[in-house]
């Protein structure tokens, strides 16, 4: 597990000059995931906004190769260089030893990307997915997307004076990706930076595909102080909404377990998203009551695999 | 910087320079400006872990301060800072 | 030159001229009538005939999108496939054209739906001629199987993707003589790929894609343009340097009976072949008729075209696509946006014929003589776009 100080050693692969809002959790996760992974690295990107922000011609805040295809397709472009270096590598035409990332956020991975990055995990291409996940489509205004949690406004699931912002509950896909018999799966906050980076490093040492989850916390899109980006998915560990674990060769791994958690109005009230909920006790229930469940299920399954 | 003719572009939109990001300054976006105090300071590192826009400067190791090139003046090292050596004040213009 | 003489359907061919061609990589997905190019590629990788790394994707959006990742490496790269297959790769071909990536397509021409249909039109290929892409369209075996090879290089020359075309089942699963190089001469003629750029210098890294908003957007567009303004240029002098080394005659635009002609069909594919049959029955009639292939239809040779033409008293121009409420199909619209303005106006008229897989017979191709002379001769009175081939 690297030590702040060692990550500081690898420089700025994702550099300052982005174009993100002050407080952005994206930039925090990417600024980790480069001083982890390390210069011989190539990474492809999903539209939206960590590649939005990060490539406005003609400035780039990469400090490696940087492809951006589109929306739906990072996985499948990653999956089109990883296979490329590997006839070129067997041809002799390229000796490093080069690692690959796919990233893009919940809309680009959830949504549009899901069928993309199904087929190229299932393929097992050596690639690392990070999703980095703000729970909407920020970059087009802040749309719903399937992993927008249940009660949450967003412009397409607006709270109005009938229906109370988003009436589904979040799709679970780092469950899906473990349906895809994957050899490491997690998720991940940028708060707990050193869990995030031993994740990334294990991902990274992999022969084959791996996918990591990492909540995002957008002060735009939630409505919240930028100052405490970090304190909010601190906050979404402690109340249950985000649990930090890992799947790694068939095991499952809570790597935190609040003592007492928090109760979920904690999180959910430091973001104008769900403040249509204050006086909706029934629905606040309803996610406390599927939060519970989610981590009792989870709790089972550490238990069974272990 | 003038601006490049469709003739002297180079190839698809390829950007060559690496990290020239680093040209666009962000420090202008600021209202509320970070301090540090270096004395509180214990070295833990920690803001530039957090500082989403890599404006904590770090050499061998160190803190040597705060980029305000870049520094978009989010607070959250000031939130962060396990010793309050970061503390914010209104940017004055 | 040693030439291997065998009998191959067009799916065999372009498949064979894939194996030689031994690209880096292929991503592809099944859809008749290309299936076929893909399984028999997928056999060449498993018995070792090729050293292609095979990316069997889930969908020919990812076909394509792989492609773009694979091409920005540098590497050689290849796919296949029909209709709804490029239709779902829409998107991501110009993308392919707006980084520069010399990708190749070896299709095969069918209808897109609805309603579905297995068999030929131009539908495909013509939905995407805005894409940036080189397209040519082959009108046999062999055909497909030379420009498979030519294509390649001049892509690879001119930095731009391109997709050679045959018509699906008329050409795809007919069999017929085609004549092969040796392996050697193709990789000959090939050269090494010489990329503009590549993603996998980690010591010199680059970024690709990246979001050009206003101020840059033309400039970068443009730049894109001039790509293909130069191949207009190039691929006549690629496709010399062809026919030297396979000791072949193609041209951008084949003319065939036009010295004296005073009427010609244009038609793409394999009706160009059909069409120039008739014109040697007919010309023994004394008829002064010729036919006009465009081999190239983007870059699009419309001064070419108009020299050809010019002279004639009527232009048959065959579709084998409808733009839906256009000027007409593709081929017409082109060509006579290409005569705008110029001193002689030939008769023209359009034919859109042959949609998903409908016949054109010898007879067929004998009324739109006739039909042309008689359009020609009453003033063209009449509607210049004429559906034929369907029951009236
Ligand atoms: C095919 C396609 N559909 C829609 C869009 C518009 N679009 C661009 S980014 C985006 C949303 C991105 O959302 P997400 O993946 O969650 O990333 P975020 O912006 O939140 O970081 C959308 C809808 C597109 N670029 N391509
Ligand atoms: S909208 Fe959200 S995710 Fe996008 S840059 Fe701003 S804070 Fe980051
Ligand atoms: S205020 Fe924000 S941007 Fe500025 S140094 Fe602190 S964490 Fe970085």
């Amino acid at each position: 597990m690297p030590t702040i100080k060692e990550l500081t050693r690898t420089g700025d692969l994702f550099t300052s000059g982005h174009r993100a809002c002050a407080g952005c959790g994206g930039t925090i996760i990417l600024r980790l995931l480069m001083a982890n992974a390390g210069k011989n690295t190539v990474v492809g990107a999903a539209t939206g906004c960590m590649e939005v922000v990060s490539t406005i011609y003609p400035y780039t805040s990469w400090d490696v190769n940087f492809v951006h295809n589109a929306f739906e397709n990072s996985a499948a472009t990653v999956s089109g260089i990883e296979t490329a270096y590997r006839a070129l590598k067997k041809k002799g035409k390229i000796k490093k030893d080069i690692k690959f990332i796919a990233y893009g956020g919940d809309g680009g991975t959830f949504d549009i990307g899901l069928q993309s990055l199904s087929g190229a995990v299932e393929r097992g291409h050596n690639m690392l997915y990070l999703c980095y996940n703000n729970g909407a489509y920020m970059n087009t205004g802040i749309q719903r997307s399937s992993a927008t949690p249940f009660g949450a406004h967003t412009t397409t699931s607006p709270a109005g004076s009938k229906i109370k912002g988003k009436m589904q509950q979040r799709k679970d896909l780092t469950e899906i990706m473990i349906a895809h018999d994957m050899k490491y799966v997690a998720q991940a906050t940028p708060h707990n930076w050193s869990d995030l980076s031993n994740k990334i490093n294990k991902a990274l040492a992999l022969n084959g595909p791996a996918f990591i989850n990492v909540l995002s916390p957008c002060p735009l899109g939630w409505g919240s102080d930028p100052a405490q980006s970090i304190q909010i998915a601190k906050l979404a560990v402690e109340t249950l909404y985000w649990p930090v674990y890992e799947y790694e060769n068939g095991k499952y791994k809570i790597n935190i377990k609040p003592k007492k958690p928090k109760d979920i109005e904690e999180f959910l009230f430091v973001q104008n998203r769900f403040k249509h909920l204050k006086n909706e006790k029934e629905l606040i229930d309803k996610i406390r009551k599927h939060l519970n469940e989610k981590w009792n299920e989870l709790l089972n399954k550490e238990k069974c695999t272990n | 910087m003038s601006k490049k003719t469709w003739k002297e572009i180079d190839i698809a939109s390829i950007i060559n320079k690496p990290g020239s990001a680093k040209d666009f300054k962000t420090g202008d976006w600021r209202s509320q400006k970070p301090v540090w105090n270096e004395d509180k300071c214990k070295q833990c590192l920690i803001c530039w872990v957090y500082c989403p826009d890599s404006a904590i400067t770090v050499k061998d190791e160190k803190m040597t301060g705060i980029n305000f090139d870049y520094c978009k003046g989010c607070g959250i090292c000031a939130v962060e800072c396990p010793f309050k050596a970061i503390t914010m004040v209104e940017e004055k213009k | 030159m040693s030439i291997k003489i065998v009998a191959k359907t067009g799916n065999e061919a372009m498949a064979e001229a894939m194996r030689q061609i031994n690209p880096d990589v292929v991503a592809a997905y099944p859809i008749t009538p290309a299936t076929e190019i893909v399984q028999l590629f997928s056999n060449y990788v498993s018995d070792g005939k090729v050293d292609t790394e095979f990316i069997a994707v889930e969908s020919e959006h990812s076909a394509m999108s792989a492609c773009v990742g694979a091409a920005t490496t540098g590497a050689r790269v290849m796919t296949s496939t029909s209709s709804q297959g490029i239709a779902l790769m829409h998107e991501i071909l110009y993308i392919a054209s707006g980084l520069r990536l010399p990708i190749m397509i070896c299709g095969v021409n069918r209808a897109l739906s609805a309603p579905i249909s297995i068999h030929c039109d131009h539908s495909d290929t013509m939905g995407s001629r805005d894409a940036g892409w080189i397209q040519i369209l082959s009108e046999d075996a062999q055909e497909a199987y030379d420009l498979t090879i030519f294509a390649m290089k001049a892509a690879e020359k001119v930095l731009l993707p391109a997709m050679v075309t045959s018509d699906g089942f008329i050409i795809s699963h007919a069999m017929s003589r085609l004549d092969m190089y040796e392996d050697k001469k193709v990789q000959d003629y090939l050269g090494e790929k010489k990329p503009a750029y590549t993603s996998l210098d980690v010591d010199n890294p680059i970024t690709i894609g990246p979001l050009v908003v206003q101020d840059y957007f033309m400039e970068i567009k443009r730049g894109q343009i001039q790509a293909i303004i130069d191949a207009k240029k190039q691929l006549p002098i690629l496709l010399e340097e062809f026919n030297k080394t396979m000791n072949k005659n193609y041209k951008v635009i084949e003319e065939y009976n036009m010295e004296d002609a005073e009427y010609a069909i244009v038609a793409l594919g394999s009706t160009a072949g059909t069409a120039k049959y008739i014109t040697d029955k007919l010309r023994q009639e004394g008829k002064k008729v010729g036919v006009v292939k465009p081999l190239v239809f983007r870059p699009f040779y419309g001064e070419d075209l108009v020299k050809m033409l010019e002279n004639l008293k009527g232009i048959a121009i065959l579709d084998r696509s409808d733009p839906q409420s256009a000027m007409g199909g593709p081929l017409f619209t082109e060509i006579t946006s290409a005569f705008y303005g110029h001193e002689k106006q030939p008769a023209a008229r359009n034919y859109i014929y042959g949609l998903g897989g409908r016949d054109i017979s010898y007879d067929d191709i004998k009324d739109i003589f006739k039909d042309i002379a008689e359009y020609f001769e009453k003033g063209k009175k009449e509607e210049a776009v004429k559906y034929i081939t369907i029951r009236e």
